[in-house]
């Protein structure tokens, strides 16, 4: 593995109100890696992703972004200027569980949208990239349905094609084929897996137990706010150590590999 | 009933009653314009996660909306002079009663409609990296423009109705004009009912479009 960390993350303390759903987490990211990272509902594993590109403000705690420490120090206190925080955000790119197209906007329109808002680019330059991106998600044929017209699945790979535009150095998957018809879950793995193809770095945050095995380079099992267990996919999924772990994947039932 | 309308009244005095429906204009127009300006910046105001903010919009907005619109208008030719020392002429105070007033509706329509969008609207704009106005302007208004369309083309019909009360300050404007002819020639029912049909003709066009509008922003429902 090499030395530098693409995205590292220390001490990280996340609370709402008294609720303190994570609890000092050290975590780094190597170039290339997948990692999935599973648990059961409530346990903060949406939360520990959604802090990494700051959808949540960390209540402690360091994320440092290929060598680069995120926020500056004002008078003792940690800011995030809005800037930066669009910087980061670009780099590090999102697909939400619902997600979170925009509906006044055609599938194409979506996709160029934040080449041309945000990277500035001319239209004829965002539509090509619009429409390279989509075919990679084999949704050529749709660039100017709406999203409302479009199945789950389609929609969802509307968002990777939208993530991808951006050319994000890691991708963050916040659950996402959790909302769709068990029909529709295979389409949206198999372009994440086409992605995991290609050397991209990703974080995946899933209940897919049997997909997270063959995606993952690394699985992080989150329980009460803190790294539970943590290894390869043979290790966490098939040869759990701990039985906190062991219990949680005996009530997600049988899943193949 | 033995009273023969007699319309020439109203030929004859076209062109005072074409003044009166150019001022309406003057002051319906610009107090929407604002009004919308005022009021998008006070939903904002009444969405800060700051107390102090928020509490002081609540009261504009409350104080507009709980107050006859006669009253302001009054309010704002004779008292407030008093309050700031400069007399206000009574397009200027007009203007700006309706203005004010206009914000305050307008920014609950605003609110209600920022509020209705869906959390995630904002995170997917902020996920590929736009700032906060970036995404109010791109990804959120858009879409709270067209939820709320029905409810500002409904607030638009009622300024320029509520621009009528402009002539109890004396302001020029058409029903101001229509009154004064009716009272001069004495035939009331001539020029009452030929302002009322002018006000039709001015709000009418303005439903119409606004219905084709929605229809053709609904079509990616």
């Amino acid at each position: 593995m090499s030395q530098n960390p693409i995205l590292e993350i220390k001490g990280l303390h996340k609370r709402f109100g008294d609720h303190h759903v994570l609890k000092g987490i050290d975590f780094s990211v190597e170039p290339g890696e997948r990692v999935a990272i599973i648990g059961g509902s409530g346990s903060g594993k949406s939360t520990f992703l959604r802090c990494m590109n700051f959808m949540e403000t960390l209540s402690e705690g360091e994320i440092w972004l290929d060598g680069q420490r995120i926020g500056q120090q004002v008078r003792g206190r940690m800011t995030y200027p809005e800037k930066q925080l669009c910087k980061v955000r670009e780099r590090l790119g999102m697909v939400f569980q619902q997600f979170n197209l925009f509906p006044h906007m055609t599938v194409l329109q979506n996709v160029m949208e934040g080449l041309i808002t945000v990277k500035g680019l001319s239209r004829q330059d965002a539509r090509a990239i619009a429409v390279r991106e989509l075919a990679k998600v084999g949704l050529g044929e749709k660039h100017d349905a709406w999203p409302g017209r479009l199945s789950g699945g389609q929609q969802q790979r509307v968002a990777i094609a939208r993530a991808l535009s951006m050319e994000p150095e890691v991708l963050l998957f916040d659950e996402p084929t959790s909302s769709l018809d068990p029909e529709l879950v295979g389409e949206v793995l198999r372009v994440i897996n086409q992605l995991a193809e290609e050397g991209r770095t990703m974080l995946l945050v899933t209940h897919e137990l049997g997909f997270a095995y063959h995606f993952a380079t690394r699985v992080i099992f989150l329980a009460d706010g803190v790294f539970h267990e943590v290894g390869t996919p043979d290790e966490v999924l098939k040869n759990p150590q701990k039985p906190r772990t062991q219990e949680f994947l005996r009530r997600f039932g049988e899943f193949a590999f | 009933m033995h009273y023969t309308p007699d319309f020439s009244v109203v030929w004859n005095n076209w062109p005072v009653l074409l003044r009166g429906l150019w001022v309406t204009l003057e002051i319906w127009l610009p107090s929407i314009a604002m009004g919308l300006i005022g009021g998008f910046l006070i939903a904002q105001a009444r969405l800060s996660q700051r107390r102090l903010v928020s509490g002081i919009s609540l009261v504009y907005v409350e104080l507009f909306r709980d107050t006859p619109v006669l009253i302001q208008l009054i309010w704002f030719y004779y008292a407030f002079p008093i309050l700031v020392g400069i007399q206000l002429s009574p397009f200027a105070a007009a203007m700006l009663g309706l203005t004010l007033n206009t914000s305050a509706y307008a920014s609950e329509i605003f609110r209600g409609g920022i509020r209705s969008i869906h959390r995630g609207q904002m995170e997917g704009a902020l996920a590929i990296g736009m700032s906060r106005a970036q995404a109010m302007r791109r990804v959120i208004l858009p879409q709270v423009i067209k939820r709320m369309l029905p409810a500002f083309t409904n607030r638009t019909i009622e300024v320029a109705k509520m621009s009528s009360l402009a002539s109890v300050i004396s302001v020029h404007e058409l029903m101001y004009q229509g009154r004064l002819l009716s009272s001069t020639y004495y035939r009331p029912f001539e020029l009452l009912t030929a302002v009322a049909f002018i006000y039709l003709v001015l709000i009418y066009p303005g439903t119409f479009l606004a219905g084709r509008l929605e229809k053709h922003l609904a079509r990616s429902n």
